[in-house]
């Protein structure tokens, strides 16, 4: 059965507006729309009305890209499990909900428009360290050359699964991005082609995370919970180890 | 190294290792009352030890105050900077779809652990101080010659608000220690093949500590 809802959607002009939430009505809504597909709706409404439409950020909506946030009814990417908004299908809302839709927040996350936050602050976390450096004149030795045990090797991908979405830092009451960094630390951390610059990586992408002012890890566990990729928490373990054996040494 | 202190994983290790010392020192602290349970003698002579041998008092003692006062000093600092985090709160937040009530609130348990403890140190600590450092009464005795440790315990639960109050900061310390214990234990980086188990162990620890602490407080109220 198609549904009737009312959206209650943060609206921002640009980043220094004060911004303030909107009632808006949508009808007819498919339960086997996703909820971008939703937002699509409504703004074709906005639109047709000549109303400025709801800026939100998107691109593969297949769940890999990252680029999909929404705080929907108090949590990350809404009350679905393991999956980002753009895989949130209106089959988890019912007839005649009223639906929360924030943008995501955090001090390092600053609003551009509307539902749209600035997350560059991860591409410097990256920057700063979340890379290996490779000879690439030609003479680059293929990966799979090295042998690497498998049980590393699963749980290097399953950390480099992390797509950066934000979800973690937007969960996390502390805005902490620490399950985020430690996925970057730790798929490189398990691998041979990581350690050569292990010491250096930890040091400077805390470092840098530190700098962008997102806040301090309590173990709550609630990005753990909400991020659409199921990162672990043993992540974060393991860049605290990486983290105080490399502040040792160095 | 240096500066570790300065970084937001360093702060965290130093958190968790001021927590595990005052566990460590909650357990001791709960054997040694659970005595007055059973044995006065056994407890008179155990805190006479523990009141009057140097490197308790002079070592241990002020590690221990310096411990307490790091942890929630410490505390405070990360909840300032934590709200720094996010200025602009959510309208909506569901905090319990993903986390526990204890993991949200132990700014608020500690806090309530924190006035506890002011209590506790007006009760017990500060005229133990009184009585050997200022009154230069080191012998522990009545005027009858007995241990005086085991009657000033007794004497202490007879007012009904004071067990009360006591009672009521115990179910904070068991709030705060539900997700406190393993806490620590992420926060030094061990989180292996061990940690369901230690869990387990982290659940039954925050449970039957305080609850053996309420224990005492009303025996000793009901058997004076």
């Amino acid at each position: 059965m198609n549904m009737n809802l009312t959206l209650k959607i943060w609206r921002q002009k640009n980043a220094s507006d004060k911004g303030k939430m909107v009632d808006y009505k949508v009808s007819d809504i498919s339960p086997d729309m996703s909820f971008l597909e939703m937002l699509d709706v409504l703004n074709e409404q906005l639109i047709n009305k000549d109303e400025e439409p709801v800026a939100f950020d998107h691109d593969c909506r297949e769940g890999i890209c990252g680029m999909c946030s929404l705080y929907i009814n108090g949590e990350a990417h809404g009350p679905d499990r393991g999956v980002t908004t753009c895989q949130l299908h209106m089959r988890m809302f019912k007839d005649g909900d009223t639906i929360t839709i924030e943008p995501f927040r955090a001090t390092a996350f600053p609003v551009i428009k509307d539902l749209i936050v600035d997350r560059t602050s991860f591409d410097r976390i990256q920057q700063a360290g979340g890379f290996i450096s490779v000879n690439t004149s030609g003479n680059t030795i293929d990966a799979n050359t090295i042998p690497v045990n498998k049980h590393d090797a699963d749980t290097a991908f399953d950390s480099a699964t992390c797509i950066g979405c934000g979800a973690c830092v937007a969960s996390c009451k502390n805005s902490s991005a620490m399950l985020f960094v430690g996925a970057k630390v730790s798929q490189f951390a398990l691998l041979p082609q990581g350690q050569v610059e292990a010491t250096d990586r930890v040091l400077n992408m805390v470092k840098q995370m530190d700098e962008e002012g997102f806040g301090n890890c309590t173990n709550t566990g609630a990005c753990e919970v909400e991020c659409p990729k199921g990162i672990s928490l043993e992540n974060i373990a393991r860049m605290n180890r990486e983290y105080l054996a490399a502040s040792l040494k160095g | 190294m240096s500066g570790i202190l300065n970084s937001s994983i360093g702060r965290k290790f130093a958190m968790a290792l001021s927590a595990l010392f005052l566990m460590i020192f909650l357990l001791q602290h709960f054997a040694i009352n659970l005595l007055s349970v059973f044995s006065p003698d056994a407890f008179n002579d155990v805190s006479h030890f523990m009141g009057t041998f140097w490197a308790i008092q002079y070592l241990l003692q002020p590690v221990l105050i310096f411990g307490v006062i790091f942890h929630f000093v410490m505390g405070f600092v990360l909840e300032i900077k934590n709200n720094k985090a996010r200025q602009i709160s959510y309208a909506k937040n569901n905090g319990a779809a993903n986390s526990t009530w204890m993991s949200r609130n132990m700014i608020w348990s500690g806090a309530a652990i924190l006035a506890f403890i002011c209590l506790h140190f007006y009760d017990f600590w500060l005229p133990e101080i009184n009585t050997k450092y200022m009154q230069g009464d080191m012998s522990g005795l009545l005027a009858n010659g007995e241990f005086r440790y085991f009657e000033e315990l007794q004497h202490k639960f007879v007012d009904i608000w004071r067990v009360v109050l006591y009672c009521i900061a115990f179910v904070f310390l068991a709030l705060h220690l539900l997700h406190g214990f393993n806490s620590a234990f992420q926060s030094v980086g061990a989180n292996n093949k061990y940690t369901k188990g230690l869990k387990g162990f982290g659940k039954a620890y925050a449970i039957i500590i305080p609850l053996g602490f309420v224990f005492i407080a009303l025996f000793h109220h009901f058997n004076h």
